[in-house]
């Protein structure tokens, strides 16, 4: 397969203005790092942002940063870590879990969406996201947002190509509001929670008016090791405060530890990557979204019809499984309770022929697909740009 | 009047009666107003400069009465403006002769509040202000908080993504909404995510917040509910050069603060404020900072005690840290009367346009100067920490010709903002307003992009026509 890899945004929108004319399908890519992730498809050519790099606007004061969509994720958050400031939105590095080598980009980041613990205060990549530039199916440059963070003027494209996994346009720069690093991080711990408790003192923690910039419940076979994490951000003031009211606030749920420094990292870290369940590489991945409270009753059907194992991100609102790479994988259990109790699931990793025969995003309903395939057929009408990665025809 | 607004369609006027009746059948009759007199009530919006009797007003009280009148004028071919409360400021819900007006003011129910989840569940009609009240015995409120929260609708804020003086740390209404019932103008309901963090698929709730009733109407929406802190105190900066407030900001925020709001003023907007409400603020400063910081009472003393610091190098004239709840009522009282007390002394346009931060005292003085050069006063009062700008652009209606000089004005501050990197309407919204100048912000690809998007959910382009894109541009899915 020919790889196109164009050296600057006019060169991008004549290769893809050329496919369309050829009817050449692409794959679209950064440095692929998370190539075996969505629908397998079927292509001609890969069209690589590798070469689109730099940071092209950083202004700290502004909170504002803009880089071409190939620019290597560590080189943005380096770079801002230099000012003392952070993506707010904490995105999670997929390698670990595909065991993919290479440097993850910062299009991607937008293109899929990819957001870790400080979703729950910060909000996900597309609440950060502001402004993008994209060549769509037809060949042509689109730009749509900017670099100011409140920006009504016309309809919110950024959002849309948010998460649109390259099926929509081939992202060439994007622009993210940052925030500053925090002075201190903290985090509570408290050992030997079920799955119930857990929830439930997360759910107290994230209620109070403490900010909570983390909140995860990582099970254990013996329940003893079982780990409840509370993270806590901000000056150290405000930090040594909220820890005790916090720790007051959750007595009834057991004593809790204080965790700082290195190990403390490594913990978020591995929430943040769920390398938590990076061990048994022949398992199937699954990452999905609920309401907080039902990530218990969700987990027990899923644990009841095939063998799992779990953990829990944001409050429970994000429950992350690894199931036996065999049969459906899970999937008709984990659709089944996602149906039942509200919520989507998406099948993160597994062989490339169990994502082509299953559902590997949540089926929608049929009036949202019609939508769906209106927008996909508004920005690509031929049809080139990553065809069927999200959905068949999408 | 210089925005135009298209020819009605006179098919549709002469069918007035047979529409009537048909609207007739789908809702009870006190939810159809039909007379001059009770139209009259929904001729303009907040933007009273421009009117438009509608054909007829709708008020239904369901989703399915929405969506039996959205298919019945998709089949009559009649145009539909929905509207909230009416308080959009940029004629985003100005009527057409040829078109209904449909009201969600009667869908106005919490439908549930789930704590533990943090969600609340509201019928959109309900006031932006009464979803925080609903919560606000367990300490809870609804983030976004727009000027006008005690009258507009969540419809409407959806509508608009709405923002308001906390939304630098909080954000603004995309960052807070879960969920919608939708319903498109064929008459069918989608539900657009959920109660959990976010969506599969396309993020088609991100693209219906803001886009201005042209995709479909929301009958009910799932909204974030935050826990609000333990308390929140301001400071009062005020500054002799613009540059050195301007300079102010960007330390605070490079210091790693984030204020909860971060409020600016210049000369004229102090002075007038100042004699209408009396809250103690410096009259011999060119520029004034409100800062407002949340927390417990010792995290508030340490930050404010930060931000004084931080401000020192930029020599403010005046420093007042409040210390009590009476002080804090004053200071807010002020900025919070801006936009009556203007009126008290002039008529005025209020110009809602975002630029960066940095280009703060160039954007000021050039917006100083562009007023002058029309004759006109202008006071500004903004959020300096995101750098959305009011232009006040004050006139006098009696004097010919002032009120359309006001309004070149303002198009130039808006071109302005977009010359120096920002954009035409940080929260106010396109409606008629600003929409013959979306050109100056976008090239004719993206806004064909952007106008194939809406013709995806309204191929006919009867929802909210001749609003957010050039009359003449309208493209088809």
């Amino acid at each position: 397969m020919s790889s196109l890899i164009p050296r600057d945004e006019q060169d991008a929108a004549s290769i893809v203005a050329q496919a369309k004319g050829r009817g050449t399908l692409l794959n679209l890519c950064g440095n692929g790092t998370k190539a075996s992730m969505g629908r397998p498809s079927q292509t001609d050519a890969t069209l690589s942002a590798a070469a689109l790099t730099g940071i092209t606007l950083y202004e700290p004061a502004e909170l504002v940063i803009s880089a071409r969509s190939g620019t290597p994720l560590s080189e943005v958050v380096d770079t801002l870590a230099g000012q003392g400031q952070q993506l707010p939105f904490e995105p999670m590095d997929y390698r670990p879990l595909l065991g993919s080598q290479g440097e993850p980009t910062i299009g991607s980041v937008a293109a899929m969406n990819i957001s870790g613990p400080r979703r729950i205060m910060a909000g996900a990549a597309r609440d950060s996201l502001i402004g993008v530039r994209f060549v769509n199916g037809r060949g042509e440059v689109i730009k749509s947002g900017g670099r100011v963070m409140k920006n009504v003027t016309g309809l919110d494209l950024v959002k849309l190509m948010a998460g649109s996994w390259g099926t929509l346009g081939f992202l060439t720069e994007v622009t993210f509001k940052v925030l500053p690093r925090p002075e201190r991080m903290s985090t509570l711990l408290i050992r030997g929670l079920d799955d119930g408790s857990a929830v439930a003192a997360l759910s107290a923690a994230l209620g109070s008016p403490f900010d909570v910039t983390g909140a995860a419940h990582l099970p254990a076979p013996d329940r003893q090791g079982a780990r409840t994490l509370i993270r806590l951000e901000g000056f150290s003031v405000s930090v040594d405060y909220r820890l005790n009211e916090l720790r007051r606030l959750l007595k009834r749920f057991g004593a809790a530890d204080i965790l700082e420094g290195r190990g403390a990292e490594a913990v978020w870290q591995s929430v943040r990557d769920a390398t938590v369940l990076q061990e048994r590489a022949d398992r199937a991945v699954w990452r999905v979204s609920t309401a907080p409270t039902r990530g218990p009753s969700l987990v027990a059907r899923v644990a009841a019809a095939v063998e799992a194992q779990w953990f829990y991100d944001w409050g429970g609102g994000l429950v992350w499984i690894a199931t036996p790479a065999e049969g459906d994988l899970g999937a008709g259990a984990i659709r089944a309770a996602t149906r039942e109790l509200g919520g989507h699931a998406m099948l993160v990793r597994a062989p490339d022929a169990d994502r082509s025969r299953l559902d590997v995003f949540e089926p929608q309903p049929e009036a949202v697909m019609a939508l769906t395939r209106g927008i996909k057929a508004s920005f690509d009408p031929a049809g080139i740009l990553n065809p069927g990665r999200m959905y068949a025809g999408i | 009047m210089s925005i135009a607004f298209p020819t009605p369609d006179e098919a549709v006027l002469s069918r007035r009666n047979e529409i009537l009746a048909g609207l007739g059948r789908l809702v009870a009759p006190e939810a159809l107003i039909v007379t001059e007199d009770e139209r009259r009530a929904f001729e303009t919006d907040g933007l009273t400069a421009y009117r438009q009797l509608p054909l007829a007003v709708v008020l239904p009280s369901s989703t399915e009465e929405v969506a039996a009148v959205l298919r019945f004028c998709r089949d009559q071919g009649v145009k539909v403006v929905p509207r909230g409360a009416g308080t959009s400021l940029s004629g985003g819900a100005i009527p057409q002769p040829d078109a209904i007006v449909l009201g969600v003011a009667k869908m106005n129910r919490v439908l549930e509040v789930d704590f533990e989840n943090r969600v609340a569940r509201v019928q959109s009609g309900i006031t932006n202000l009464a979803i925080s009240q609903a919560v606000a015995h367990e300490g809870f409120f609804y983030a976004p908080d727009p000027s006008s929260q005690l009258a507009c609708t969540i419809a409407g804020n959806i509508a608009m993504n709405s923002g308001g003086a906390h939304c630098l740390k909080y954000g603004v209404t995309t960052n807070n909404l879960l969920g919608v019932t939708m319903v498109l103008l064929d008459g069918t309901v989608v539900e657009l995510g959920g109660r959990h963090l976010d969506s599969p698929g396309y993020d088609l709730l991100g693209l219906v917040c803001g886009s201005e009733g042209q995709l479909g109407i929301v009958t009910e929406a799932t909204v974030r509910i935050l826990r609000a802190a333990e308390g929140a105190r301001p400071a009062l900066l005020g500054f002799e050069r613009v540059e050195d407030a301007g300079a102010c900001v960007a330390a605070i925020i490079a210091a790693g603060i984030i204020p909860v709001a971060l409020e600016y003023m210049d000369r004229p907007a102090i002075r007038i404020c100042e004699a209408f409400a009396h809250a103690g603020y410096p009259l011999d400063v060119e520029a004034m900072l409100i800062v407002e910081v949340e927390g417990s009472d010792a995290e508030i003393d340490d930050m404010l005690r930060r931000i004084v610091a931080i401000a020192e190098p930029f020599r403010p004239k005046t420093v007042k840290v409040s210390q009590s709840e009476a002080e804090s009522a004053a200071i807010w009282k002020g900025r919070k009367s801006a936009f009556g007390a203007t009126g008290r002394v002039a008529d005025y346009i209020c110009m809602d346009g975002t630029i960066p931060t940095g280009q703060l005292p160039h954007v000021l003085k050039r917006i100083d100067e562009i007023a002058k050069s029309y004759g006109l006063g202008v006071a500004n009062v903004f959020h300096a920490g995101d750098g959305n700008l009011h232009p006040l652009v004050m006139f006098d209606t009696a004097k010919p010709g002032e009120m359309e000089k006001a309004e070149a004005a303002g198009e130039d501050i808006l071109r302005l903002c977009v010359e120096v990197g920002g954009c035409l309407t940080g929260e106010h919204g396109v409606g008629i307003e600003k929409r013959d100048l979306m050109t100056c912000q976008f090239n004719a690809a993206d806004l064909e992009q952007q106008m194939r998007v809406r013709g995806v959910f309204d191929p006919g382009w009867l929802l909210n026509p001749a609003k957010v894109f050039p009359l003449e541009g309208r493209v088809a899915a």
